[in-house]
């Protein structure tokens, strides 16, 4: 789908690629063409061809990499065999993942000036062309600030400014948002949105959340092992990933898919104004309804809002189901949520008396030259308990855990722990310091990471995902299991299927009574494989409570089930929502179908949705 | 410590001329051995670094480098030779021989720890108020490819010490005994050889190496026309060079430590102390113009 009249920007014609010295292809006879002015995302599982793709348009393939390449590649018209990445600059800007290696000047205003200077450019046009990338991307405040004071999002839009300084008709960009706090990774989105529109500068972007950009994106094309397997908008695309590739389904889109409601939405808007039309949109005023299970209750079903049924026991999750993501709720509330606060003087006196994992009293972090960082924070973790702790970037999370693993002592208050407390860091690499797999930790570590066939091979050259694994039989491998496990940011650029497995795998040890301490951005991982939410705010706990009231009610920290439904019955994943909206479904139209037996297919459009 | 713009006169002016005024300012230290010169262009480098507004950060510099000065005072009379006016007798000590300490040799220490002082204090001055990118710009014409080089070193090096605290940290959340030193090492290596990578991928992408490129960024001058606080450093700057090259030449503060102390303490001397001291932070006066 080339999709327009308009000229093209990229070119791929029968393009097979192949690193140095990997076995397969990276993209196998690769055809399509982007036209000046779309709005591209590129979807796909990890190793399954996007940065190769954009790396090819950027002409660091095969220029930077090497490599053996056949068929044609072309940008602006530039040959990509004939012109390298210095020359394609002009045409196409590209922004990677991590910001920090992305600029490498010392000021902003250095930086968004260097790839003018580079093209040669008269000093006139270097300042105007300074002056409007600054501008456009709302970093003029910023420009004479030096590059390493930035926070992380404002490094990413100068490595975006200095990306888009010259004007190139094209704009790639891998994953830019996966290194990003929501508010960031949204204000991003919509940066490049406006950029798209106004500018009419092409994007193509590589992103695993897709729920984050598909309403933005005028079409999508999914790789699969390097080739293409969907090429459409955004809503053919999400009908072919409910059939094809679950894993890239959104989860709005899973929602009505369960909930037997077609069009799937793009967006939450869409979602709402389907749910509507099916007089299916839960009142999240009203108290919740009980919900009967889904057809054919497998292991996935849920029980939701139903004090009367019993706990369900956990169902086993099998990571070879990759594309779904593991139940969530799992009964949850009955078996995993803290207890309710404890009344009066004698049930204080009883809470602070059970055996507690973790116990933080009165925990304060004040750093000389700055102000505090925590402060007083009070948090007691159960045994087996998980538990997600999520806030904005320098709300304190990450110094929090730095606490409780003892890398950094406490100015006042304490941190008391039933046994070992073992942390992984944010970037599991930090932990690779040998040159093989099978010296990192032990065989019997590698074995419960699932690792053992990859013991003679470098650490180095495993997948983002099997590298989190390794980091972490390294930091669990003692005779001593941890009475706490803290992640920092586990699932940062990972997609959908890997968090699952890493869900399924926390949900294990959580099953040994190994008490679960894990920093997140993303709700839908929290919601995940957490039974309890924190929420940190300014150094301090601002909200403490069963993830399905943590989850539900908020904006940023709301998964998108929950935005869509409103938190109505606390539902936070598809599966919990699509059961909401059957019982809907069923209430209000009597004698269709039984509630939970036959789910009704109603279609429906936005527009004829909307009232 | 590092360059940070801020709203004074002389974080205002073009990377030549704040560079000028502390370069000047150590050509200053450099020609004359007097005391009360010397310590004329430690107040002129302690006084302009207070007006911009970036006298805590020197301070902390001050903290680091007053014991290399204190070594400079102490070492000096205990291996210099010279003078005639012996304040202590030691003897003769093992591989020193005859040790007599001397009043000359005392205060030249003095007057070598007070230049040391003072070059260290403009060239702090310089690195808090010059902006480095600029800097190394003007070195573009002479070698792009070097002054670029630079520019990555100064941004890389807080990085990878940064990846270098992290990997330490996780090192620490290893059970068992920790990895040899050995090890991290090439790990930390291997790290840094990543960064080196990704950063070579971004100049790439940045249009690093195209047509345009080196001769292009060679060719250029910024054409930024000359602020009125560019004028009076500028002006100032040169002031000094001359006052110091003139007053060199005319045998103004002459000062000799050996073998006897002998200084010249006349008006014409107190004038250029005075003019050295005042001179750099007269512009500071005028803050038109800042943000």
């Amino acid at each position: 789908m080339s999709g327009s009249a308009h000229p093209a920007v990229l070119e791929l014609e029968h393009v097979t690629y192949t690193y140095p010295g990997a076995s397969a292809p990276s993209l196998r006879d690769l055809s399509l063409t982007v036209c000046d002015g779309q709005f591209v995302v590129l979807a796909g599982r990890s190793g399954g061809g996007k940065s190769t793709l954009l790396r090819a348009g950027s002409g660091l393939v095969p220029h930077f990499h090497g490599g053996e390449i056949s068929g044609e590649v072309r940008v602006g018209g530039l040959d990509v065999r004939r012109h390298g990445p210095g020359d394609l600059a002009a045409v196409a800007g590209s922004l990677f993942q991590d910001p920090e290696t992305q600029v490498v000047m010392g000021t902003v205003r250095s930086e968004l000036a260097f790839p003018l200077e580079n093209r040669g450019e008269p000093p006139a046009a270097v300042a105007r062309g300074v002056e409007e990338a600054a501008l456009a991307l709302g970093v003029a405040h910023l420009l004479d600030r030096p590059t390493h004071e930035l926070s992380g999002g404002e490094l990413q839009r100068v490595a975006l400014g200095a990306a888009l300084a010259g004007r190139p008709r094209l704009v790639l960009l891998d994953e830019p948002t996966s290194q990003l706090d929501p508010v960031a990774g949204d204000e991003l989105i919509g940066l490049l949105r406006r950029l798209n529109e106004e500018w009419g500068t092409t994007i193509v972007l590589a992103e695993h959340r897709l729920e984050r950009c598909l309403a933005a994106a005028d079409r999508v094309i999914a790789l699969v092992d390097g080739r293409l397997a969907c090429d459409g908008s955004p809503r053919d695309f999400l009908a072919w990933a409910a059939r094809e590739a679950p894993a890239l389904e959104t989860p709005g889109a899973r929602l009505l898919s369960r909930a037997g409601l077609a069009p799937p939405p793009v967006g939450v808007k869409e979602a709402r104004a389907t749910l509507r039309a099916a007089q299916a949109l839960p009142d999240p005023a009203a108290p919740p309804l009980p919900i009967a299970p889904p057809p054919a209750a497998s292991a996935s079903s849920h029980t939701v809002a139903d004090p009367a049924q019993p706990a369900a026991a956990p169902p086993q999750a099998d990571p070879a189901r990759r594309e779904l993501f593991p139940p969530t709720r799992e009964g949850a509330r009955a078996a995993d949520s803290p207890p309710s606060p404890p009344r009066g003087r004698l049930g204080r006196l009883r809470a602070d008396r059970a055996p507690a994992a973790l116990r933080l009293k009165r925990l304060w972090c004040e750093p000389h030259d700055g102000a505090a960082i925590l402060r007083a924070v009070d948090l007691r973790l159960a045994p087996g308990e998980r538990v997600a702790l999520m806030g904005r970037n320098g709300a304190g999370k990450s110094t929090l855990l730095r606490h409780v693993a003892g890398l950094e002592r406490p100015t006042r208050g304490s941190v008391e722990a039933a046994g070992r407390v073992a942390l992984l860091l944010q970037n599991p690499n930090d932990y690779l310091v040998h040159e093989r797999v099978g010296d990192e930790a032990s065989a019997d570590a590698l074995a419960a990471a699932g690792l053992s066939a990859h013991a003679d091979r470098h650490p180095r050259d495993l997948s983002g995902g099997e590298r989190q694994r390794l980091a972490l039989a390294i930091v669990l491998d003692s005779p001593e299991p941890p009475a706490v496990l803290c992640l920092d940011e586990p699932t940062r650029g990972m997609d959908r299927a890997h968090k699952a497995d890493l869900a399924v795998l926390l949900g294990r040890f959580a099953a040994t009574g190994t008490a679960l301490l894990v920093t997140t951005h993303d709700p839908e991982f929290a919601a995940a494989f957490a039974a309890r939410v924190v929420l940190l705010g300014d150094g301090r706990p601002i909200a403490d409570g069963p993830a399905a009231e943590a989850l539900a009610g908020g904006w940023y920290f709301a998964t998108e089930t929950a935005r869509i439904l409103g938190g109505a019955g606390g539902a936070l994943d598809p599966e919990a929502g699509a059961a909401l909206v059957r019982t809907l479904l069923a209430a209000r139209a009597p004698g269709t179908a039984a509630p939970g037996t036959a789910a009704p297919r109603t279609s429906t459009t936005p527009t004829e949705a909307r009232p | 410590m590092g360059y940070r713009r801020r709203p004074s006169p002389l974080h205002a002016v073009r990377a030549a001329v704040g560079s000028g005024l502390c370069v000047a300012i150590a050509l200053v230290a450099l020609l004359y051995d007097h005391p009360l010169v010397l310590a004329a262009t430690l107040v002129a480098g302690i006084g302009a670094a207070v007006a911009a507004g970036v006298g805590r950060e020197l301070r902390r510099t001050l903290l680091f480098a007053l014991p290399f000065v204190a070594l400079v005072v102490l070492v000096n009379p205990f291996v210099s030779r010279q003078g005639l006016t012996v304040i202590a007798r030691f003897g003769d000590l093992p591989w020193f021989g005859r040790l007599d300490v001397t009043l000359e040799a005392t205060v030249y220490g003095g007057i070598l720890g007070l230049r040391a002082l003072a070059l260290i204090v403009a060239f702090a001055l310089l690195t808090l108020v010059v902006d480095p990118d600029q800097l190394l710009r003007l070195f573009r014409g002479v070698s792009f490819r070097s002054a670029l080089t630079a520019t990555l070193a100064t941004r890389m090096v807080p990085l990878l010490q940064r990846d270098g605290r992290r990997i330490a940290d996780a090192q620490r959340c290893r059970p068992g005994p920790p990895p040899s030193r050995v090890t991290l090492l090439r790990a930390v290596a291997s790290g840094a050889l990543d960064r080196a990578v990704e950063v070579a991928a971004a100049l790439e992408v940045r249009g690093y190496g195209g047509a345009g490129s080196a001769s292009g960024a060679a060719a250029r001058r910024q054409a930024a026309p000359w602020s009125r606080h560019d004028i009076a450093f500028a002006a100032v700057a040169v002031a000094l060079v001359a006052l110091a090259v003139g007053g060199r030449l005319a045998g103004v503060a002459a000062f000799e430590a050996y073998p006897r102390l002998e200084g010249d303490w006349g008006g014409a001397t107190i004038a250029l102390a005075a003019a050295v001291a005042l001179l750099p932070l007269l512009p500071f006066l005028d803050r038109r113009g800042l943000a």
